[in-house]
């Protein structure tokens, strides 16, 4: 571990005045990072929202942090590790915060007209439209589970970010990935085998 | 764009790497590939998995480039 890493993890671990400083510097750390990465992501919080966002993101972060303070073993610097927990935060609170703008009634809805788009089809082909959505449908009815489905129509259809989706349905992201990882992957095979696609590419 | 390429396009969102990790042991092991890819340490072909799940998985993607943003920053 270097040295200024084993500061931080002293100067946390210890009691006190030291340890109340400690706090206090990585908790400025903390909400500057996060303040940083609502900018980067282009998310539209401006002003007090946007520091009361990263205050909480900070706040929880800490939390996490001291939580597992011991689990820390100087593979990185302490910093980098402990920024990781409040960018996480900052995803989490973002994803959170799609639904005070979208109505969540989105997850109910399957508006197969919007996928040309996501996949750059152009406007004005409309045969070859149809024939894309006719066959990802068809991949979707006969080959997805109705959970893969529901993931599947919310993230590719309907656009909502996928840490959004793991707000409202109370799951963690590695889960929804995983479902449509395996969604993807089977509608790949479907398409392939009905001579929409090539295996090794189109 | 071309017809072609919005089939080529939903092709490469279709196919799925093996290698990939998943979502929760790429951020495991984030700080540790972050502060590689941040001293040009090739970190990719170090973590061929975590590099295979970040280039596929939208919000482990942003938070990668947000940790190193952070990291460049400090």
């Amino acid at each position: 571990m270097d040295d200024a890493s084993a500061e931080w993890v002293y100067a946390l671990s210890g009691a006190d005045a030291a340890r109340e400083a400690g706090l206090a510097r990585l908790h400025d750390l903390l909400v500057r990072v996060a303040v940083r990465e609502v900018h980067r992501r282009f998310s539209g919080f401006s002003g007090q929202e946007l520091e009361d966002l990263a205050h909480q993101a900070a706040d929880d972060a800490m939390v996490a942090i001291l939580g597992k303070l011991d689990t820390f073993r100087g593979e990185s610097r302490f910093t980098t590790w402990a920024y990781r927990f409040v960018v996480l935060e900052v995803s989490s609170k973002l994803g959170r915060h799609y639904w005070r703008q979208h109505p969540v009634e989105i997850l109910e809805t399957e508006n197969w007209d919007r996928l040309p788009d996501r996949f750059g089809t152009d406007p004005g082909e409309h045969a070859e439209q149809a024939e894309l959505v006719k066959a990802v449908r068809q991949a979707v009815d006969e080959t997805l589970s109705e959970h893969q489905r529901r993931l599947f129509v919310a993230v590719v259809l309907n656009g909502v970010p996928l840490d959004a989706l793991v707000t409202c349905l109370g799951t963690n992201r590695n889960a929804i990935y995983k479902a449509i990882f395996d969604a993807r992957r089977k509608i790949r095979v479907f398409l392939v085998a009905n001579g929409y696609l090539e295996e090794k590419g189109r | 764009m071309t017809v072609m390429n919005s089939w080529a396009a939903l092709d490469r969102f279709l196919r799925t790497d093996p290698a990939d990790v998943g979502c929760e042991q790429a951020m495991e092991i984030l700080h540790v590939y972050v502060e590689l890819v941040a001293a040009d340490q090739d970190a990719a072909r170090r973590y061929l998995g975590v590099a295979a799940h970040l280039a596929a998985c939208g919000p482990c993607g942003e938070d990668f480039r947000g940790l190193l943003a952070a990291v460049i920053e400090d």
